[in-house]
């Protein structure tokens, strides 16, 4: 019975998304109040009847009600609870479900937090939504309903994937999806913005908190993802450039891209259409990473059986969004080069330098994923391409970006000067340029041009930064300004230097794990030791242990620094009871400064075991800079202007748009 | 140079600029990406011999075994009907990896014939097959097929 509401509210939504598609916007058009005033009450029902049926579902995991196809094939009553609360997205129906209902919580939140926006903008964003949900909960119900029932009831589910009994379950999918469906508010925004043909700076006003929430979902989510894979697909990689991972990396790019664009497009007025553009391209890369996990047309780590008709769904649906939403751009976007002027040294042309990296980065990334593609259609043979390549094409962009970054925030709008520039930042030059010269030193640079460019740019994120927040204070008066700057009108300026230190942390993570760290497969018998960088690596030997659903063998390491002990790890190779499958659980002894891992491999008799042994320093760091920007986006977000009560005029805006110019050009 | 003759070189520019890198891109990916050859196509010495290429079909039932007592295994990836390839791998194997399923594995083909991996991969689902295996598999039973109804 309650799978059948679950069923029955799935319906129901798709119907109310499908109204909240058609009413709202025709209201607007024809004028027509009444109609666009059903906006919200119809995202407050979609969202209600989509937490009903996510909460069927829940129940149906919940109480295993394998009469439940879904349930069936991806749970089992040994199951611990809390992974059968996750399982609910662990598969292809529940994670679409999951992405709807998401969708709808957006809805709602922009239902409930845009008093400030007229009706009008409020109806369309939400119409754009609407159509989007319409689309995704169809697919649902006609290709992958998860409610579906089985007329021969299985007395045991197939059990989840041991992969997927994680904590990582839990919190990677939730955080990603939040990210990629967070983009479609940008995109509502900017097709209401394109169908109401006012492209002045307000939208851009209130499109950017909500795509600054969309990317901190999307950094975490990523962040946390890289995190999971790292220690549970047990050979300690952290990025792979797996297809799946490029389609939640590519949006990430573009939603940066969209971020700094946006600054540009609400201070200036400048690069109104290319903010556009970015916003439409962030959300149809989130649609195109749905379309290549969900469709199986990619080999990667991430793919679930193919289902042709799946795919063939998300395509046209992809084809209809990207294709209407370009036609529409085509038809209104304003020409390129309108907004404010500026000049060749300016905050804008190195946002618009930003924005050129971060495009032709998103663009490399998108060919190189689909580059298979291509060349099986062309039929010039099944390639992969390898991971040597991506990494290639990202150190070619990102050490530019990376300088950039150093410069961007002591810029001013419309005009810098050059001089005054270079002399503020002497000192961070130097002393950027000194520790990359250090780095040069053998025992540091272990031979690699590598090295010395990532910590000079580390030092240079980091000083550049310092040297801006001084300047900045140097023209308050008085300690009181000061605190004031800290405590709230400055926070957007704050949750930059924040995020911008992620970046400083992501790079000397990726430099030191990828240039210092240790990995070694070895066959080893019980009392055994081998020296990974300064440690020893002592085997004890394996013996069983039991666990809920599976049993395991269980490996003890003794792991010696300078003769003392530093830890015990005790890494397993389990076996799951419902489909017999192994799984490596690797052990870790983490810390800021290294991470000591091992995994075990196979059983070769006689007590010795093939294993991996690894010393990866500072990878931690990675993860910490991801979630660094991610804090800095939420420090962004909780600047005071954007909730201010009342919308400005767009007149008022101009006004003080031309105001502004007037002080800055005196 | 009037705005509109600047516009035009501007285009050019960027015309010229846009193709070099695409080239270059081509010529990277082209570098930088294995192709994928089936046990039947690597037996009819379609496979290159000096570069890394991608192979894919089962593991052979009955056909794993270790080298001594080092980490070098060996198993025979097949297609399920005649072509055989004699694989060695030294590490550690995936999890999935398993005699009797699907199987890719990435490296050189040395000169007596046997297939050094420097990579296998085996995937994380059981139930899925790479789209790659599959069709080897398939046109290598449609081959086989083939030949019966012929001498028939």
């Amino acid at each position: 019975m309650i799978p059948e509401i679950g069923h029955f509210a799935l319906v129901l939504s798709m119907c109310l998304a499908i109204a909240q598609a058609i009413f709202p916007l025709i209201g607007t058009m024809n004028n027509t109040p009444s109609w666009a005033a059903l906006a919200r009450p119809l995202a407050w029902g979609q969202a209600l009847f989509l937490t009903i049926a996510l909460g069927a579902l829940t129940y149906a995991f919940l109480v295993n009600d394998f009469s439940v196809r879904y349930v069936a094939s991806n749970s089992n009553t040994l199951l611990p609870t809390v992974y059968k609360i996750s399982a609910v997205w662990g598969a292809h129906e529940g994670s679409l479900l999951l992405w709807a209902f998401f969708l709808g919580i957006w809805s709602a939140a922009i239902a409930v937090l845009s008093k400030g926006l007229t009706q009008e903008v409020v109806s369309r964003v939400l119409a754009v939504m609407g159509m989007v949900n319409a689309g995704f909960v169809s697919f649902m119900l006609f290709t992958s309903n998860p409610f579906e029932r089985l007329f021969q009831i299985p007395a045991e589910g197939r059990d989840l994937n041991p992969l997927l009994q994680d904590i990582g379950l839990a919190l990677h999918p939730p955080t990603l999806y939040l990210g990629y469906v967070g983009f479609s508010v940008a995109f509502g925004f900017a097709i209401a913005a394109l169908i109401g043909g006012r492209l002045d700076a307000s939208w851009a006003r209130w499109s950017r908190p909500w795509t600054t929430a969309a990317w901190v979902w999307l950094t975490l989510g990523i962040t946390i993802g890289s995190w999971w894979a790292y220690y549970e697909l047990g050979w300690g990689g952290w990025w792979f450039w797996d297809p799946v991972e490029n389609a939640s990396f590519m949006p990430w790019i573009a939603g940066t891209a969209l971020m700094h664009s946006l600054a540009v497009t609400e201070k200036r007025g400048a690069f109104r259409s290319w903010t556009l553009m970015l916003a439409i391209l962030a959300f149809s890369l989130c649609l195109l990473g749905t379309f290549l996990v969900r469709s199986g047309v990619l080999t990667s780590v991430h793919a679930f059986a193919a289902d042709p008709d799946r795919g063939i769904f998300i395509l046209i649906f992809l084809l209809i969004t990207i294709g209407g939403s370009l036609a529409l751009y085509a038809w209104r976007a304003p020409s390129i080069f309108s907004g404010g002027r500026f000049d060749l040294i300016s905050r804008e042309s190195f946002l618009l330098g930003n924005n050129l990296l971060l495009t032709v980065f998103t663009f490399l990334v998108l060919f190189g994923t689909l580059a298979p593609l291509i060349y099986d259609a062309l039929e010039w043979g099944k390639i992969s391409v390898g991971f040597p390549w991506f990494n290639k094409m990202f150190l070619m962009v990102t050490p530019f970006l990376a300088v950039l970054i150093g410069f961007g925030p002591l810029m001013r709008w419309k005009r810098t000067d050059p001089k005054k520039l270079v002399k503020k930042l002497r000192i961070a030059m130097i002393v950027s340029v000194v520790i990359g010269l250090i780095a040069f030193l053998p025992a540091i640079s272990t031979g690699s041009l590598l090295v010395p460019l990532g910590m000079f740019l580390v030092a240079w994120i980091i000083t550049s930064h310092i040297t801006a927040i001084i300047d900045r204070l140097k023209h308050k008066q008085g300690i009181s300004h000061i605190f004031a700057d800290l405590a709230g009108k400055g926070r957007s300026y704050y949750g930059m230097v924040v995020a911008h230190m992620g970046v400083a942390m992501f790079i000397l993570g990726a430099t030191m794990v990828s240039h210092h760290g240790v990995e070694k497969d070895l066959r080893m018998s019980p009392g055994e030791s081998a020296e990974i960088s300064a440690y020893r690596f002592k085997f004890e030997g394996v013996a069983h242990t039991p666990g809920p659903n599976y049993t395991a063998n269980q490996g003890e390491f003794t792991i010696y620094l300078d003769g003392e002990v530093e830890a015990v790890l005790k890494p397993q190779k389990r076996t799951y009871f419902a489909q017999g499958r192994p799984m490596t659980e690797a052990a870790i002894d983490w810390g800021l400064t290294r991470d000591l891992y091992v995994s075990l491999g196979e059983d070769l008799g006689g007590g010795d075991w093939s294993v991996r042994l690894y010393y990866k320093p500072f990878v931690r760091w990675i993860w910490l800079g991801g979630l660094a920007m991610a804090i800095g986006g939420i420090i962004c977000i909780s600047d005071r202007r954007y909730r201010s009560k009342k919308e400005k005029k767009p007149q008022q805006a101009y006004t003080e748009a031309a105001n502004t110019l007037v002080t800055e050009k005196s | 140079m009037k705005p509109r003759h600047k516009r035009i070189v501007f285009a050019v520019i960027a015309v010229v600029a846009i193709g070099i890198a695409a080239k270059l891109i081509i010529a990277s990916i082209d570098k930088g990406s294995s192709y994928f050859y089936s046990p039947m196509k690597v037996l009819a010495g379609e496979a290159p011999k000096d570069q890394v290429f991608r192979i894919g079909g089962l593991v052979k039932v009955g056909s794993m075994q270790r080298i001594g007592k080092t980490l070098t295994v060996e198993f025979i990836i097949t297609d399920d009907q005649s072509a055989e390839i004699t694989t060695h791998y030294t590490g550690i194997l995936p999890d999935l990896f398993k005699e009797g399923q699907g199987v890719v594995a990435k490296g050189r083909l040395r000169d007596d014939g046997i297939f050094n991996a420097e990579e296998v991969l085996a995937k994380h689902d059981e139930k899925y097959l790479a789209p790659e295996v599959k069709d080897a598999l398939e046109e290598a039973h449609n081959e086989a097929t083939n030949k019966k109804e012929k001498s028939q």
